[in-house]
């Protein structure tokens, strides 16, 4: 079964068609970037999938659950990682951690093991009784990161995890989010090429609201001739394919 | 579970911000004090310490507004509601997440205004027990309020619209500062259809032991409560729909 099965998603804001018949399946454990120019569908796409907001057209099958029928079952599933940094800022790191368990109905015994992993994997001990709004951007977004993985989701959506972060913050959060292949099916969207390029097994390029392109990195750079994965994608979108 | 584990983070965020001790209990505190100084040199009838004290009660709960609109309005600006969406809470989660943690906060503001009342001579009987009891009920208005704006406002707006705007309105329909008859008209029949006036006649009325003086009152705020309830839930998932 296939991690993601979108079908012909479409999402329309008045006149503005955000998201224009999406087709697309990734395989369970894929690490896949969707890239795009600014409203290119990006973030609309993921809030479908996510069950943020409803679909006016088509459907998608998350481990074979649909986002319009089983918009609960689909949930349980899936952890998020939205595009601002999304912590509660009066919370120390570990009620914020406590927090996602609360809302995701986990035994006190299974929080405290949970808790555990998380802060040794997200190096979270020094930090773990300060509160969220006094850490720095990086480790902010690193929580976040973590309270997105809290449940164990099947599936991850991270929306710009590293925009406006410093280079030493985006290449540690790299790190974390690397670590993540194979075990968990990830969806990023990123303005970050080479963040795409280092991560992704696949890569799906948007552009007003369509899919025009999806495959390895390799790939979409050897059907436009570039030897550079920035100049593949700016063929891309300015439809300079050969 | 899920709605006590939120309602739990919702405490302990208001809680947490100085602002919200100083104005939710300080401030209707310091115009106790301020007003029964007052009314030590210059006696007035409104500003007796048996009228005052309940109904700053009141006035207090237009406090409770500023915070519930306030936490709501930060967290949907803050993307942490977004995450908590996408998380398998129900809508009444939410609700009531946001409205459970105001009650205890209330009945302490209360407890609060009769025990700085009573170090100005607010005799200490047990229909005190009961106006602070009363809080619980009178407070559901507030807080539905506060959700309502909170789903719709900017934390800016809510700054704007509840703490200043609401405040004074709760303070000038609630006849705390002014006799309402002295002003009459339609300034006084406005702010009998308006629920202000009535909390504090609540207050006042258990205070006193005339417990037959409330049900008329009661059955207003808590029509009040109901309909505000009703429109902040639409409101509030109307929001929640958007993503």
């Amino acid at each position: 079964m296939m991690a993601i099965n979108i079908q012909n998603l479409t999402k329309r804001y008045q006149d503005v068609v955000a998201v224009d018949h999406l087709s697309l399946s990734i395989a369970q454990g894929e690490f896949f970037s969707l890239l795009g120019i600014n409203g290119a569908g990006k973030t609309t796409t993921i809030k479908m999938l996510s069950c943020l907001v409803k679909p006016d057209e088509g459907d998608a099958f998350l481990l074979g659950h649909s986002i319009r029928s089983a918009p609960a079952q689909v949930k349980a599933l899936l952890g998020i990682s939205p595009q601002e940094t999304a912590i509660a800022t009066n919370l120390t790191v570990k009620e914020n951690l406590e927090l996602m368990c609360g809302v995701h109905g986990f035994s006190k015994a299974k929080t405290a093991e949970r808790i555990d992993a998380m802060v040794e994997e997200f190096r979270l001990r020094s930090i773990l009784d300060k509160k969220a709004g006094k850490l720095s951007g990086g480790w902010q977004r690193r929580l976040s990161l973590a309270m997105a993985l809290m449940t164990e989701p099947k599936i991850l959506f991270l929306d710009e995890p590293t925009l406006g972060l410093d280079v030493i913050a985006r290449s540690e959060l790299w790190d974390v989010i690397r670590a993540l292949k194979g075990k968990v099916t990830v969806i990023l969207t990123t303005h970050y090429m080479e963040e795409a390029e280092a991560l992704s097994d696949r890569i799906g390029i948007m552009k007003d609201g369509r899919l025009i392109a999806s495959g390895t990195a390799e790939e979409l750079k050897a059907q436009t001739n570039t030897t550079k994965f920035e100049d593949a994608f700016v063929a891309w979108v300015k439809g300079d394919t050969k | 579970m899920k709605m006590l584990t939120f309602a739990k983070r919702t405490l302990k965020e208001i809680l947490r911000d100085p602002l919200t001790l100083f104005f939710g209990l300080g401030f209707p505190g310091v115009l106790i004090v301020l007003l029964s100084v007052i009314q030590s040199n210059i006696p007035v009838p409104l500003f007796e310490i048996d009228k005052l004290a309940p109904a700053m009660i009141i006035f207090g709960l237009s406090f409770i507004t500023l915070f519930s609109a306030t936490i709501i309005a930060k967290d949907r600006e803050s993307a942490l509601l977004t995450r908590l969406y996408a998380s398998p809470m129900s809508p009444l989660d939410f609700i009531f997440g946001y409205t459970l943690p105001l009650l205890p906060i209330s009945l302490v503001q209360g407890v609060f205004c009769f025990a700085v009342g009573m170090l100005f001579g607010l005799e200490c009987k047990v229909t005190i027990l009961y106006a602070t009891l009363m809080v619980i009920p009178l407070s559901l208005f507030f807080i539905a309020l506060g959700l309502l704006f909170g789903s719709i406002l900017s934390q800016k707006q809510v700054g704007g619209v509840c703490g200043a705007l609401l405040t004074n309105l709760a303070a000038w329909f609630s006849g705390i500062w002014f006799d309402l008859d002295l002003v009459g008209g339609t300034f006084k029949k406005i702010a009998y259809a308006l629920p202000f006036v009535h909390g504090v006649k609540i207050e006042q009325a258990l205070y006193a032991g005339e417990f037959e003086a409330v049900a008329g009152h009661l059955l207003l705020v808590l029509g009040y409560a109901v309909v505000t309830f009703a429109l902040a839930s639409l409101l509030f998932l109307r929001q929640m729909r958007k993503g």
